[in-house]
């Protein structure tokens, strides 16, 4: 007698010896638990990609303002897809996107191997920052400007999209969403 | 009181199991209602598949949203949460030969989660007939609104859900009242008051973040809004923990059919309920995993978070994943298979779906689900994974490669025992797991695939047809998604054959007369091995080696997949 569908056939079944086979197992697997925990504080401290902790309150009428401010500021040519501004704010400095329905704007241009303190928030509903094809991902919202230190690494041309479901109609929604980040030398 | 008498139970010819009636009438009614809504879904899946495949692109945006809403709320929660109050009145009734506490509790527990699953149908299939449409996702985050009667049902599904889980605890303490069973309860009841625990924190969970959001949406108190970010953070209390009960009713199912077919005796019921102990105490923390690229949370808080405090609940299932194959394991070579390192799984039953579901759901579980889930919930991993179809695959690689599998094999022990019906169209019931975790397993992996490759989920079109900034995703993340996706339909062909036997066996099954001859039933392996004498078995000084290889293969898997992932991160651009 003995199965999982009936009560332990040692009633004292706490104090039973445990197998080997299992106890080598535990061990090595909570080795590598303690491993992983490690691992993951360690990387903040050696590796260069790391979720930011900086964030503030702010509201879509708020960021508006900063993005207009920016576009006035820094506006360095028409981009020839759209005909829109494309805003280039120096290295080292302050630069801000919004996600909207259904964009992400401005368009901007950096310059690789500088870092720039990049500002995100929505002027409506939840999005995703979704950087292509680098497969960078963040969570953005209405009323939050999480704000992240960012060095591009590569030249080109980037495009995001937007991960987070952010509604949809026929021809326009979530899934034709996209701003661009043009990285040059 | 209520008081029973011996004519409200009948003795099962086929598990030899003493079972109350009314307990047996609303296992069949959930379970019922479990597999009608698993069709449902799933059509409504293989709406959302043949659009996600870049060359057929069946349904519009607005439908294919809408198909997608229905989809995941579905299949999700209604498939699973009925199949689970099902298995919870079996644990509780019929594995303890006891009778149910307040059936007609169990009742409006019944009709509140399907008067509010219609509710919730209604709001969201709406724009069929020309309504307002609810598409806002299973994970409706504000400020996005749905119908007001979108929330409410799903207050009342899972009202009704927390009335069924209180039904099994007072069932358990009738049952130990009643004296039905001696010393501890058995180690699948176990399994389910470790669910029942994790479902009511759930449930609480779901109630806080849905009732004002319900309020919200009547628009009645001027200026009250939902803050987006808590509404996430208590929301995925409710939608991460809802699927930590699945883990844990499914585990509870490996358990069972492990001593079902094999006679199988847990190799150590002190680790076995220890690493059950270890989902209650830490499994829930687990919620984070949906909240790593937010802002506004800090990373001492995610990282000890979804770290599940130093993987606590990763040892738990680390630890099942090796005791419920190591049980089969001891099991067969008491039973005389005691040769060799795979002589026992090479000797399995590979023909019974009973065993052959469970296995699958066991080795697709855990390799999987289970390793894409430790390595994407690492807090910087997670940024090169967030949202994109990464997600689907991975979730797919739980819900239905594990819990879903794990459920249909049950089902299929469950027919004879509690529907007095024996198994229609064996020779489909025999394929059928071979050909739905095919279908799924490969999804699964495509779609993560697809996922390391930038597609995002839930988009009804990958290509950004007609926008002026466009892009385009690599070739072969296109060709994964047409892959996976054909393989969705495989899935689907497996879940269509599950549901046409389960029909079939109990429309048109030979009926299993009462007081009919008893079953054969599989011998115990320790009474074998008594009247045998053998007492030691395995190798190397070990009970189960073979399992141990194998769970040797899962850590080795593990191990690189982690470091793969690290070496994909640190190429790209810098991010402090």
């Amino acid at each position: 007698m003995g199965t999982s569908y009936t009560p332990p056939t040692n009633p004292d079944w706490w104090r039973e010896p445990v197998e080997r086979t299992e106890i080598w197992w535990i061990v090595l697997a909570f080795a590598w638990c303690l491993f992983m925990f490690g691992w993951m504080v360690g990387w903040h401290f050696i590796g260069p990609q790391n979720m930011s902790n900086e964030a503030y309150k702010t509201t879509p009428e708020a960021f508006s303002k900063k993005l207009a401010d920016q576009q006035a500021k820094y506006t360095i040519r028409k981009d020839q897809a759209t005909g829109e501004d494309v805003v280039s704010p120096p290295p080292g400095s302050d630069v801000y996107l919004a996600g909207m329905q259904w964009q992400w704007r401005p368009i901007l241009e950096l310059k690789k191997g500088q870092k720039y303190r990049f500002h995100m928030s929505s002027l409506d509903v939840g999005h995703g920052f979704s950087l292509q094809p680098e497969n960078i991902n963040f969570q953005v919202y209405p009323g939050y400007e999480q704000v992240t230190n960012i060095t591009p690494n590569k030249t080109g041309t980037f495009a995001i999209a937007c991960g987070e479901y952010c509604g949809g109609v026929d021809a326009m929604g979530h899934h034709t969403m996209l701003g661009r980040i043009y990285v040059k030398e | 009181m209520a008081t029973t008498t011996m004519s409200d139970f009948r003795v099962d010819p086929v598990s030899g199991l003493k079972i109350h009636k009314t307990a047996n009438t609303l296992v069949k009614w959930n379970a019922f209602a479990a597999v009608v809504f698993l069709l449902v879904g799933g059509l409504f899946g293989v709406g959302v598949a043949l659009t996600r495949m870049p060359s057929v692109q069946l349904l519009s945006p607005e439908w294919f949203y809408m198909a997608l809403t229905a989809h995941g709320l579905v299949n999700l929660a209604v498939w699973i949460i009925f199949f689970e109050m099902a298995v919870l009145y079996f644990l509780g009734a019929h594995v303890l030969g006891n009778r149910l506490a307040t059936p007609r509790w169990a009742w409006a527990q019944f009709w509140l989660m399907l008067v509010g699953a219609a509710m919730v149908a209604v709001a969201v299939l709406a724009p069929l007939w020309g309504g307002a449409p609810s598409s806002v996702m299973m994970t409706s985050y504000p400020p996005l609104e749905a119908q007001p009667h979108f929330y409410l049902g799903l207050i009342l599904f899972a009202v009704g859900a927390l009335i069924g889980c209180f039904v099994f605890l007072g069932t358990l303490v009738v049952a130990k009242r009643e004296k039905t069973y001696s010393g501890s309860l058995p180690l699948v009841v176990f399994g389910g008051v470790t669910a029942t625990v994790i479902a009511i924190f759930t449930i609480v969970s779901g109630a806080l973040i849905l009732i004002p959001t319900f309020v919200w949406s009547l628009h009645v108190i001027p200026g009250f809004t939902i803050d987006p970010m808590m509404y996430r953070v208590v929301w995925w209390a409710f939608g991460h923990s809802s699927q930590q009960i699945n883990v844990v009713t499914h585990i509870s199912i490996w358990y069972l059919i492990a001593s079902l077919v094999f006679g199988a005796k847990p190799m150590s019921e002190k680790v076995s309920r220890f690493a059950f102990l270890l989902y209650i105490l830490f499994l829930q923390l687990g919620s984070v995993h949906h909240l790593l690229s937010d802002p506004g949370l800090t990373s001492a808080w995610k990282i000890f978070n979804t770290s599940y405090m130093l993987y606590l609940a990763v040892l738990a299932s680390m630890i099942h994943g090796l005791t419920v194959p190591g049980a089969i394991e001891v099991a067969q070579r008491r039973k005389g298979l005691d040769t060799g390192l795979f002589t026992w799984l090479r000797k399995a039953p590979w023909g019974n779906p009973i065993f052959s579901g469970m296995f699958l759901s066991l080795v697709g579980f855990g390799f999987i689900g289970g390793v894409t889930g430790v390595v994407m919930s690492v807090e910087q991993v997670n940024m090169i994974i967030h949202n994109t179809m990464y997600l689907p695959g991975h979730f797919h690689g739980t819900l239905v490669v594990g819990t879903t599998m794990a459920f249909m094999a049950v089902t299929y022990w469950l027919i004879p025992v509690v529907f007095q019906r024996k198994i229609a169209l064996a020779g489909v019931a025999k394929l059928q797991p071979y050909v739905f975790s095919l279908g799924a397993w490969v999804f699964s992996i495509a779609l993560m695939g697809a996922g390391t490759l930038g597609v995002q989920r839930r988009h009804a079109d990958i290509t950004f047809a007609g926008q002026p900034l466009a892009y385009e995703y690599p070739e072969i993340a296109k060709g994964l998604m047409d892959l996976g996706e054909i393989f969705g339909i495989i899935m689907a062909v497996g879940a269509i054959m599950f549901i046409l036997v389960v029909l079939a066996s109990i429309f048109t099954g030979e009926r299993i007369p009462e007081g009919s001859a008893p079953w054969p039933k599989v011998e115990d392996a320790d009474v074998v091995a008594e009247r045998t004498g053998k007492h030691h078995v395995g190798m190397w000084g070990m009970e189960a080696p073979g399992t141990f290889i194998l769970a040797m293969i899962l850590f080795v898997t593990i191990v690189l997949y982690y470091f793969i992932n690290f070496k994909y991160l640190s190429t790209i651009w810098g991010l402090s």
